[in-house]
């Protein structure tokens, strides 16, 4: 009874209803909704923001924000662009190193400004937020990368699938998001990054190293961004320094706070993310189905941030009662 | 804990400030902006240049009481929006002109009065929620115009063409607020609370100080003056679409930082947030004129922001007061 | 002045080709915004023209192609004192008021490549790429050939209100009306609002939504390779046609791969190149912008101004296909 009752209560659970619900009305409403070539869409839709929620609920969980997701991602994806244009006989496996490798430095650079100067993550990255964009405008020389520059093998990633039909970008969100649950479950440093969050001072004196761990959330946050900025490459065959990952940051930021990571620190599972950017992925590919045109987009986003926020209240106030439990 | 600090020279309380900062970069600006183009440096134009983000500025000053207090508002640029298209809209339709700038500045209340429920009744950080509103407000904005522009009538429009002793009336509207709010924050007892509860608002409240009145206040105040701000705009522009301030939140908050508005709230004042507004216009249409890529921009912005806040907290971590 | 023009002079009689007695005029072009890969082509011709004639030219444009963002780089035009503000304007009408003061500053504004439908009057000129009746039937013409003039289309545009792309949708409704397509029925238009995201889930929903679906007409540069690459990645070319108005250099590929086979559009060189032109005529009175009056363009010839002070760079729209694709390089 007990496990059934802990399965119920679980946040997790509950997203996975909304979801099932959100299928099965829609197909009711739209039976096309249920077939395979749909499920494909949607499978298309999220490996992006999947692989880039993992490393913000890191720095989430961490009580830090990172709004320049986008803007990381754009620039990695222009770098990555231009080596393939530019410098087209090294081999196109390197634009992975490029583009992981610029994430993670633009990422280290975020740390260091919220380690270094004991600033608020918030308004440091809403600083990098622009300058990496403007960087990618500079960079770039305001133009863009065609089509015809992406090697076919980086956009094959794409469309060809190494098993059951299933694309490599697919398998790649896979694998970072297996990756991110054995690193939060099973390692020493994962398991501090909870007991930062959670509570900063306290973890310090236990002998967590507060400085090394927000400079490595940052850099993880970073490094994923970049590998999502080649599979932008991959997905849509071009890199814009406008375009590229503009708003990207609006997606992550909503998944991860549906998925139950708390914007207080300390909170948040590998799961319940995944199952948050599957729920809006479901939500992206509905709308058009159901031809509810695009310009309801924007406030469907924000009320879904918005009741997150308040069945996050919730979950918080009961953290506070046991806090004060504990004191008395 | 009891360290004794010698009481600081009246040069290194003047000098030490980040006004005086804000102040330095400001000339600074004017320099090197008059040295990347000859056609920079003209009173007039520098005026009507402000006009364009004197609505942010406007709303930017209630934004600094906000943060002085301990919260944050991303919000009022889409405020502007959704309440210049209710107003706009409602005219379109038929209601009579002082009925719709009655419901444009009722909705403009209303969203203030949202993000303060949320924030005080329910406990929640500002900036979350604020994040949650701004993509909220745009989005109805977005359903209720479409990708329409809707047109205000002819005599409404140019109110930045209506000259006060040659100053456009938009920058004039932008200095007396400031005046008036500047005397509100630095010389009453509700002034002195907004620090209070900013520096440390359980202290506030344990010292008599209704907290959550005064939060309550700034937020209402915060969302009129955003809808008369977008009111503002869709007059200078003679239209009003969903995308009116689109990304001005990032203006306001740079100009309440670049003034020396302390983060965490507790210190800033109007005087560094009215300089920052004239720096940022100087910046921009420096850059501008001197047909800049506007990439550069962009980028000057993102390290102005961050220069700004490691400046304040430094000089705030040095003259502890 | 007067040591100036002297220096002109003296340039102008040392190289022989140059331009006379005359001051070079300064042309700006406003695009919507920065990286926008169709406004390099536009631009090339503005450049390539003021190499030849007496103008100056500078391109700038805003970050982002929101309504207002170009004003500031209007007022700063003004202040710089330009003599012709070429612009693709991003709104129809939030930048009636700041186009009046460039006029009474005896600035010569002109629309290139898109108009302010409605509000004309407070432009002195427009350069559109074609005559915008056409591109319509045109375009269903093209739809028509590609699946044998029978079955299901759809249309996926720009956005809801793009006053130019529901221009051509009022066009193409009009032309299917036409015996000749009685077999084709319009089923739906869809949105995309030019974004490669969007324009996507918007045209995998068009193929669930009607999996009869033969062609897709996407008159808008993002959507049509939006639409192409759906079209890739499903390997259904066979199935579903797509066309549309999209620039060379995003859809080589898709038309060497067979995704699609035709897809039309004008030059947007040709309209950087005409503008140029038509400016330096204007200024040395060698030309008028009156309705009726010609001028010559060289590679283009004569030019009339048509009905409301509009120039079109091309009577009819171009093909590009498989044979033709490499002959450009925009």
């Amino acid at each position: 009874m007990n496990i059934v009752r802990g399965i119920l209560m679980r946040r997790e659970t509950g997203i996975a209803l909304m979801i099932l619900l959100l299928c099965l009305a829609v197909g009711l409403y739209k039976p096309q909704f249920l077939t395979m070539n749909q499920l494909r869409v949607i499978m298309l839709l999220v490996p992006l923001v999947m692989i880039v929620a993992m490393g913000q609920m890191l720095v989430l969980v961490a009580r830090h924000v990172d709004l320049s997701v986008g803007s990381m991602l754009g620039l990695s994806a222009m770098l990555t662009g231009m080596m393939f244009r530019d410098l087209p006989q090294i081999p196109w496996g390197v634009g992975f190193i490029v583009a992981i490798g610029t994430g993670a430095l633009l990422g280290l650079a975020n740390g260091a400004l919220v380690t270094i100067f004991k600033l608020p993550a918030i308004i440091v990255t809403l600083g990098t937020l622009n300058l990496y964009r403007g960087l990618t405008f500079i960079v770039s020389d305001a133009r863009q990368v065609d089509r015809q520059f992406v090697p076919s093998a980086v956009k094959a990633m794409s469309q060809t699938s190494p098993i059951f039909g299933i694309p490599w970008i697919i398998f790649m969100a896979l694998g970072v998001v297996l990756a991110t649950y054995w690193f939060t479950l099973h390692t020493r440093v994962g398991r501090q990054i909870f007991a930062l969050g959670s509570n900063p001072s306290a973890a310090a004196l236990r002998g967590v190293k507060v400085n090394q761990i927000t400079l490595l959330v940052f850099s993880i946050s970073g490094a994923l961004s970049g590998l999502a900025g080649i599979m932008y490459a991959s997905r849509w065959g071009f890199v814009n320094p406008s375009n590229t990952g503009a708003g990207f940051e609006f997606q992550v930021i909503a998944a991860v706070v549906i998925g139950g990571v708390s914007i207080n620190g300390g909170v948040g599972t590998v799961p319940g993310v995944m199952l948050g950017v599957l729920l809006l992925g479901c939500v992206a590919a509905a709308l058009p189905l159901l031809g509810i045109p695009g310009t309801a987009q924007g406030a469907i986003y924000g009320a879904i941030i918005l009741i997150a926020l308040l069945i996050d209240r919730s979950v918080r106030q009961q953290g506070i009662a046991s806090l004060k439990w504990m004191r008395a | 804990m009891q360290e004794v600090t010698p009481a600081r020279p009246l040069w290194h309380v003047i000098l030490v400030r980040p006004e005086t900062m804000t102040f330095v970069l400001l000339i600074a600006a004017v320099v090197v902006a008059s040295q990347l183009s000859p056609y920079f440096l003209d009173i007039s134009y520098i005026l009507r240049s402000f006009t364009l983000s004197a609505e942010f500025a406007i709303v930017a000053l209630v934004l600094t009481m906000v943060i002085i207090a301990g919260e944050i508002d991303l919000s009022p640029a889409a405020n502007m929006a959704l309440s210049a298209c209710l107003f706009a809209w409602a005219q379109a339709s038929g209601i009579p002109m002082p009925v719709a700038i009655g419901i444009g500045l009722l909705a403009g209340l209303a969203m203030g009065a949202l993000n303060a429920f949320m924030v005080i009744a329910l406990q929640l950080p500002s900036i979350i929620v604020t994040i949650g509103t701004l993509t909220l407000f745009r989005g109805l904005a977005q359903i209720i115009a479409g990708d329409k522009s809707i047109r205000v009538p002819d005599w409404f429009i140019g109110i930045d063409k209506i000259l006060v002793f040659g100053i456009p009336m938009p920058v004039v509207i932008f200095v007396l607020a400031a005046f008036v709010l500047g005397l509100i924050l630095a010389g009453t007892i509700f002034g002195r609370q907004i620090y209070q509860v900013g520096t440390n608002e359980v202290a506030a409240r344990y010292a008599g100080i209704r907290t959550r009145r005064i939060k309550l206040v700034l937020f209402l105040l915060m969302g009129l003056v955003a809808a008369v701000a977008g009111m503002m705009t869709a007059s200078r522009l003679g239209s009003v679409r969903y995308d009116l301030g689109l990304g001005g939140e990032l203006q306001m908050v740079l100009m309440a930082m670049l003034g020396g508005t302390y983060i965490f709230g507790g210190r800033g004042t109007i005087l560094g947030t009215f300089l920052a507004a004239w720096l940022l216009v100087v910046v921009s249409t420096g850059m501008t004129v001197a047909n800049l890529l506007p990439a550069i921009q962009l980028t000057v912005l993102g390290v102005l922001l961050i220069v700004a806040i490691i400046a304040t907290n430094f000089i705030y971590s040095r003259t502890q007061r | 002045m007067l040591k100036k023009s002297l220096i002109a002079l003296a340039t102008g009689l040392a190289l022989s080709t140059g331009a006379f007695a005359q001051d070079k005029i300064d042309i700006v072009f406003i695009g919507k915004n920065t990286g926008n890969p169709y406004f390099d082509s536009l631009t090339k011709g503005f450049v390539e023209a003021c190499q030849k004639i007496a103008c100056n030219f500078e391109f700038v444009a805003p970050a982002t192609a929101e309504a207002t963002s170009q004003i500031p780089f209007i007022e700063a035009q003004i202040q710089r004192g330009v003599d012709v503000i070429a612009i693709s304007p991003n709104s129809p009408d939030a930048l009636n008021q700041v186009f009046d003061s460039a006029r009474e500053q005896g600035i010569l504004v002109m629309t290139v490549n898109g108009d302010i439908t409605g509000n004309e009057s407070h432009r002195d000129l427009t350069i559109l790429p074609t005559d915008f009746t056409k591109v319509g039937a045109d375009q269903v013409e093209m739809v028509g050939s590609l699946i044998g003039y029978e079955g299901e289309i759809a249309i996926l545009s720009a956005t809801t209100e793009a006053p130019d792309q529901n221009f051509w949708i009022e066009g193409m409704k009009e032309a299917l009306k036409d015996p000749k397509y009685s077999k084709m029925t319009l089923v739906a238009t869809v949105y995309g609002d030019d974004q490669p995201e969007k324009s996507t889930t918007e045209m995998e929903a068009l193929l669930s939504n009607y999996p009869d679906l033969k062609g897709v007409i996407a008159p808008t540069t993002v959507g049509v390779a939006a639409a192409a690459q759906v079209v890739q990645s499903r390997g259904i070319a066979e199935q579903v046609k797509v066309t549309g108005l999209g620039l060379p250099s995003e859809m080589r590929d898709f038309v060497k791969d067979g995704t699609v086979e035709a897809f039309q559009l004008w030059s947007p060189y040709n309209e950087g190149w005409l503008a140029a032109h038509f400016a330096v005529d204007l200024k040395a009175g060698k030309a008028k912008n009156e309705v009726g009056s010609t001028f010559e363009v060289p590679n283009l010839g004569t030019i009339t101004i048509n009905e409301g002070n509009s120039i079109n760079t091309q009577s009819a729209l171009t093909t590009f296909n498989a044979q033709n694709i490499d002959e450009f390089d925009f």
